[in-house]
């Protein structure tokens, strides 16, 4: 579903490889955390997957598509197939969650029809029934980070980029959230998740990929997290 | 295809979180189509004008009489050999397409009719206008010619011509064509400036929205369509309310100031205003679609 080979980025004006040689592959319906302190890669990786940057040397593919060869007007094609959340949840504060939620099949060209029937299904299956019509500052940061998996999954996209999802919630709620990314997982979409949370990795058990200075230092299935206390 | 509806509905929140840039690119088209459209009802003007007076302008060949004193007469009548022969001349020529003769009998009558609303009537008597050939030329403007052959030909007491009273007039008008379509030209630019600017600053204000729409696979036309369509209307707005003025403005003065007056109908009406009305709409179209287009590729990447 996504894999990298020999991927280096290094951003302009900047000495230090932010992604250096990394080949990684990962199938359909996986679940991967990729974890490492900050500056370590985790966000580069991800905004390569999403097209909104381009390697400087190897090859990405995702979901079918190489994206070095891909034409700037084919990325949104490559988007719709692809949801994507992140630490500060990027909500519209003018807009009512279900408007947020529908802002993104809009925007689409999606039928009002079929938008009647998928938000009010996407609000429901991510614990949101009921608070449609709220504003986001009207809820908390775990229901507002909600709103965020909902946009990001209303589409059905095949796979579902998380960057730091947690980053800003405690605990309990950062639980919460990372079972409902599990529940989106076990209908077959493959969700990769950025963190520096050892605690919601440990949790789950499931497949780590550690990067250190833009490398992988570590790809293990089922595996745990700890972080260097320095 | 984005809905409509949405469209809509994403121009009207663009427009109330920016209503004083819209307001200014409103009044910058408009005040810059109001001058082209001043430059080019000028030019109408002008054209129509030309059109009225060279259907009725004539060269006139004043012939000597006993009270002409210019010393191509000395107080002598012009004889019928030097009338019989300026005729012959005359119909020889090509440039001429008409010739009348109007005897002193006809130029007294013409007179009367003329000033019959004025005493100056009663102390002219017949015999004291001269007698003339009225010269209608194919081109009007080649008076010239008229003036060199009888200006100097025995009998002859005066050549006058018209277009020459007129071609101050016309320089007149060409200069405030000029001057305005100058004028339009950089406010235009101001328009184009300040519609660039507008879109960049609509954009900061959208930046969450737009954030939002490349994350989630927006085309790029549905990200700028609301822009453009944003654009579109507050200048087409401006140039709405241009050609409401231009055609007030005709109105005001010749439909009730000088037509009154004057009551020639060589003057231009509200139906040029109809008439350069689409050119003008067109224009601004164009003008909106190429700067938002440029302004948008410049700042708006995928």
């Amino acid at each position: 579903m996504i894999r990298f080979e020999n991927v280096t980025k290094v951003y302009p004006k900047s000495a230090r490889a932010a992604l250096d040689d990394v080949t990684l592959g990962i199938d359909r319906g996986e679940f991967v955390f990729v974890v490492g302190p900050s500056g370590s890669g985790k966000s580069t990786l991800l905004r390569l997957a999403l097209r909104e940057e381009a390697a400087t040397s190897g090859d990405v593919l995702v979901a079918g598509h190489d994206l070095k060869s891909m034409s700037m007007r084919q990325v949104p094609r490559l988007r719709r197939e692809m949801g994507a959340v992140f630490q500060d949840f990027r909500l519209l504060p003018g807009k009512t969650v279900y408007q947020n939620v529908a802002y993104a099949l809009h925007v689409i060209g999606k039928p009002s029809h079929l938008i009647r029937q998928l938000v009010p299904e996407t609000l429901e299956m991510v614990g949101l029934g009921g608070k449609g019509g709220r504003l986001p500052h009207q809820l908390s940061g775990g229901e507002q980070q909600r709103v965020a998996i909902a946009r990001a999954v209303v589409n059905k996209p095949q796979i579902l980029l998380c960057d730091e999802p947690t980053g800003n919630l405690d605990q309990a709620i950062s639980f919460d959230i990372v079972r409902l990314l599990d529940r989106i997982n076990r209908t077959g979409t493959t969700i990769v998740l950025a963190t520096h949370d050892q605690d919601i990795v440990n949790d789950m058990r499931r497949r780590v990929v550690q990067l250190d200075e833009g490398q992988i230092v570590r790809d293990e299935a089922e595996a745990t997290y700890h972080r260097r206390t320095s | 295809m984005i809905q409509p509806r949405f469209l809509l509905g994403e121009v009207a929140t663009g427009l109330r979180r920016n209503v004083s840039m819209a307001i200014s690119v409103v009044l910058v088209t408009m005040v810059s189509i109001f001058l082209l459209g001043l430059g080019l009802l000028a030019q109408r003007q002008a054209d129509t004008m030309k059109g009225y007076w060279y259907d009725r302008i004539q060269v006139s060949i004043y012939l000597c009489n006993e009270y002409a004193e210019q010393p191509n007469c000395r107080g002598q009548a012009a004889t019928e050999a030097q009338r019989s022969a300026i005729r012959t001349q005359l119909t020889a020529m090509p440039e001429v397409k008409e010739v009348f003769f109007e005897t002193e009998q006809e130029a007294f009558e013409r007179f009367k009719e003329q000033f019959r609303n004025s005493p100056i009537a009663g102390n002219v008597e017949a015999g004291f206008l001269p007698e003339s050939f009225r010269v209608q030329l194919s081109d009007p403007s080649k008076y010239k010619i008229i003036t060199d052959q009888f200006q100097t030909a025995p009998g002859v007491a005066q050549v006058q011509d018209q277009e020459k009273v007129l071609s101050r007039f016309f320089t007149i008008i060409n200069w405030i064509t000029v001057l305005t379509v100058a004028l339009a030209v950089l406010m235009a630019a101001c328009a184009a400036l300040l519609m660039g600017t507008a879109i960049r600053q609509a954009a900061f204000i959208r930046r969450r929205e737009i954030g939002i729409m490349r994350l989630v696979g927006a085309s790029n036309w549905t990200i700028r369509m609301p822009f453009l369509t944003e654009m579109l209307l507050v200048s087409l707005l401006g140039v709405g309310l241009a050609i409401g003025l231009l055609w007030y403005a005709v109105h005001l003065i010749f439909n009730s100031g000088i037509n009154q007056i004057a009551q020639l109908q060589a003057f231009i009406g509200a139906h040029d205003v109809w008439a350069i009305a689409p050119w003008m709409a067109a224009g601004v179209l164009l003008l909106t679609v190429l700067t938002s287009l440029v302004t948008l590729r410049r700042y708006l990447r995928v």
